[in-house]
């Protein structure tokens, strides 16, 4: 039994043409201008609708281990094939800590239980993400493991970060930095700038972001080792990381649709809902995370998804965790909020996240007979807006209610069979 | 849905000025021998203090107590704030009690907005973090006012305040309130103790706000914490107050009509380095006891329907 895709335009990393596919045991099997159906042929009309590779993230906390009350990894797996994603990176920020291979193990099983998306862990550049100790990276990366990081946290010692850029050399590993040097940020709830002066809120200098950027270019120009760096926010971090490509430095760099959206003037609502580490930063910024984007500095959008129960977020600023949902809303956000091609901001979200997770051998790809059948089918230009108690995620952290987005996942497909068919999750 | 005090900018100019006025009614409570009326007789007031603060809790209740209010106090210290219950659980418990208003001191920017959207009792920002006090704005004002008679409004008037502004509140709602009755503000501090973003006019040296043409005409000293100088925001108490204290040598330079304030409680010794009696111009007394006028006026304005004319009579208070 096959299913048939009719009526598209297809989208990806080779161009843009109109046509239709089919697909047959997990692979496309055939790709023309027009395609015949065949008796018993599953069919998705998608007149309108944009084929692309499916979306790949490389920021989710999907909570479990150790916070199922805010998500689980099935509940975050159906949030993120209803964004249209295939694969997911998930953060090692859980209880316990994603470092050794069987949190790793579990959190990957967990994820082919569920079956709504690959769920790719990352594990921890130190013990328990405290930063004094290596994971073991070599036996973590024979589990699978591309991406290592403490996300939540910087590596703080710098001397720490040099040997564990040295020490990953040669095992095909990539290190994900969260830039954030702490003893620049210490209680801190939003940027430092006009807003905090005036709601008397410890600030979040951007120069605590760029400091570390700054240090970690340098650590790769030393090592030869590649970074990656986590949710730039910053417009000077962009700079830095523009001018170290520039340099041929193997850096990447993603940063999150809501980066690319709000601005810190949202905290004036004193609601913790617009409370995210790193903060959302000034109009300035915003352009320049923008614009690094659109002329390729930054890699990819990736949402930081990070779903937190609602009591914990009707709390007073300086006391509500840092983090907000992502994976439902990001296609929307960024269609509506970056003035680019479509071709643009699909690579962001697909075969350029796709490249950095390590997995451009499965997701990603272009649509061709004989590729795997890893699919999204949007509407590029449906708007519509979010309704947090609709939202599959098992949190409603979403800061964007009331706020009009652009695009619209009709369709997963997911190794040749729709996880999400006309909107609605398939399990 | 009753209306709120959050802060000085909600309350604007018009605002402040209705509560001054009628703050000069209830000194005429005050003035009585029985200075107590049943204007808001019947009404709850509840205290919520999640930071220690006795004056600001005292002065509250007092005015409560003179207009004939109800008061209710939950201690933080004892209640199940400890075992986990949320703010939300707390405040909608005892609205569900039958509260009028709510008296929020909190130490997270925000809190009371957060409450304020939970109920429908009036709440009124007793203070929340370094970000606003706006009673504390009233009663500075207020003083001025009555120190100087000019009921109409500030304009030219000249006030300097200085010390650690970025962690006060008072700086702030001081601040907006002086400016929205047409003061002059400068703030004097050095650049840690100022908030990252600065839009007021700024001074780092205190001698050459004193000794400019014509002086200061309000001189409002702020407290200056033991636990900055561990922050590396001032090398020692010692250098602050050589830098930026009321010293001997500069209260002895102080213009004859310079008005001295201060919020209290007072670090003698640091920032200001005089006893405070000696100086003629010090209204620090007069601050505390306009707090009670100020903070009825205020408790009046949200929860009498009727006008002071009518409610503010001498009469039983049971």
């Amino acid at each position: 039994m096959s299913l048939l895709i009719t009526g598209a335009t297809l989208l990806d990393q080779n161009g843009r043409r109109g046509g239709a596919l089919r697909i047959e045991d997990g692979a496309i099997t055939e790709v023309g201008e027009n395609l015949e159906s065949i008796d018993g042929d599953d069919l998705i009309d998608a007149s309108g609708l944009v084929v692309s590779p499916g979306f790949v993230d490389l920021h989710t906390h999907l909570r479990e281990p150790g916070r199922e009350e805010a998500e689980t990894i099935e509940t975050g797996s159906r949030a993120a094939a209803l964004g249209g994603y295939t694969a997911v990176v998930a953060m090692p920020n859980t209880d316990p800590t994603q470092d050794c291979v069987s949190v790793v193990e579990f959190v990957r099983r967990q994820g082919q239980a569920a079956g709504l998306c690959d769920v790719h862990p990352s594990a921890s550049i130190t013990v328990g993400r405290a930063g004094t100790q290596l994971t073991p990276f070599a036996e973590l990366a024979a589990a699978g493991v591309k991406l290592f990081t403490d996300d939540g946290n910087g590596v703080q010692d710098p001397l720490l970060m040099r040997r564990a850029f040295e020490y990953a050399l040669g095992l095909d590993v990539t290190m994900a930095q969260h830039c954030e040097v702490e003893r620049l940020t210490g209680g801190a709830v939003m940027h430092e700038g006009d807003c905090c002066s005036h709601l008397g809120l410890p600030g979040w200098p951007s120069l605590a972001e760029e400091l570390m950027v700054h240090r970690d270019i340098e650590l790769v120009r030393l090592t030869g080792a590649p970074a990656h760096f986590l949710h730039l926010s910053t417009s000077r971090s962009v700079e830095l990381v523009r001018m170290a490509k520039a340099d041929g430095l193997p850096v990447t760099a993603e940063a999150t649709p809501h980066h690319i959206s709000l601005t810190d003037e949202l905290l004036r609502s004193y609601s913790a809902i617009y409370k995210v580490n790193p903060p959302l930063r000034t109009m300035d910024d915003v352009e320049a995370v923008r614009e690094g984007l659109l002329d390729g500095t930054i890699d990819a959008l990736a949402t930081d998804h990070a779903p937190h129960v609602s009591e914990s977020k009707e709390q007073p600023l300086d006391q509500a965790p840092p983090g907000m949902l992502g994976l439902e809303t990001a296609l929307g956000v960024a269609i509506a909020h970056l003035d680019t091609d479509l071709a643009t901001v699909v690579g962001a979200l697909s075969w350029k996240p796709a490249a950095i997770a390590g997995i451009g051998d499965a997701h990603g790809r272009p649509i061709e007979a004989g590729e795997p059948a890893n699919l999204t089918v949007f509407d590029p230009t449906e708007e519509w807006e979010v309704v947090p108690a609709r939202l599959a995620s098992k949190s409603r952290n979403t800061p964007y209610v009331g706020v009009p987005l652009r695009g619209k996942v009709k369709h997963t497909i997911l190794n040749g069979v729709p996880t999400v068919k006309d909107g609605v999750a398939q399990k | 849905m009753s209306r709120s005090l959050l802060s000085i900018e909600e309350l604007g100019t018009a605002g402040v000025q209705r509560i001054l006025d009628l703050a000069d009614t209830m000194a005429e409570v005050n003035r009585r021998p029985n200075p107590k009326v049943p204007a808001l007789r019947g009404k709850t007031v509840c205290s919520v203090f999640f930071e220690d603060s006795t004056r600001t809790r005292l002065s509250f209740e007092t005015a409560a107590k003179r207009l004939s209010a109800d008061t209710m106090t939950f201690a933080v210290s004892q209640s199940s704030l400890n075992k986990g219950e949320s703010l939300r659980d707390t405040i909608e418990t005892i609205a569900a009690m039958g509260v009028d208003a709510f008296v929020i001191r909190h130490k997270s920017t925000g809190a009371p907005w957060l409450v304020d959207g939970w109920t429908n009792a009036a709440v009124i920002n007793a203070g929340d973090g370094w970000h606003s006090h706006p009673t504390q704005g009233l009663l500075d004002t207020y003083t001025v006012r009555t120190a100087l008679n000019r009921p109409d409004g500030f304009d030219g008037l000249r006030v300097a305040i200085v010390g650690d502004i970025k962690h006060s509140r008072v700086a702030r709602s001081t601040t907006a309130a002086f400016t929205a009755l047409g003061a002059d503000v400068t703030w004097v501090a050095p650049r840690t103790l100022l908030p990252p973003v600065v839009h007021e006019h700024v001074e780092n040296d205190i001698d050459a706000v004193l000794d400019r043409d014509g002086g200061v005409d309000v001189l409002y000293m702020l407290r200056m914490q033991q636990e900055r100088m561990n922050e590396a925001l001032v090398p020692n108490l010692r250098e602050y107050t050589a830098r930026f204290g009321l010293t001997p040598e500069r209260a002895a330079r102080l213009a004859p009509h310079t008005l001295v304030m201060h919020p209290g409680p007072m670090n003698r010794g640091v920032e200001v380095a005089v006893d405070p009696a000696e100086l003629p111009g010090a209204l620090i007394t007069q601050q505390v006891t306009n707090g009670i006028a100020v903070r009825m006026a205020v408790l009046f304005d949200l929860l009498s329907a009727e006008s002071p004319e009518q409610s503010l009579t001498e009469g039983p208070t049971t």
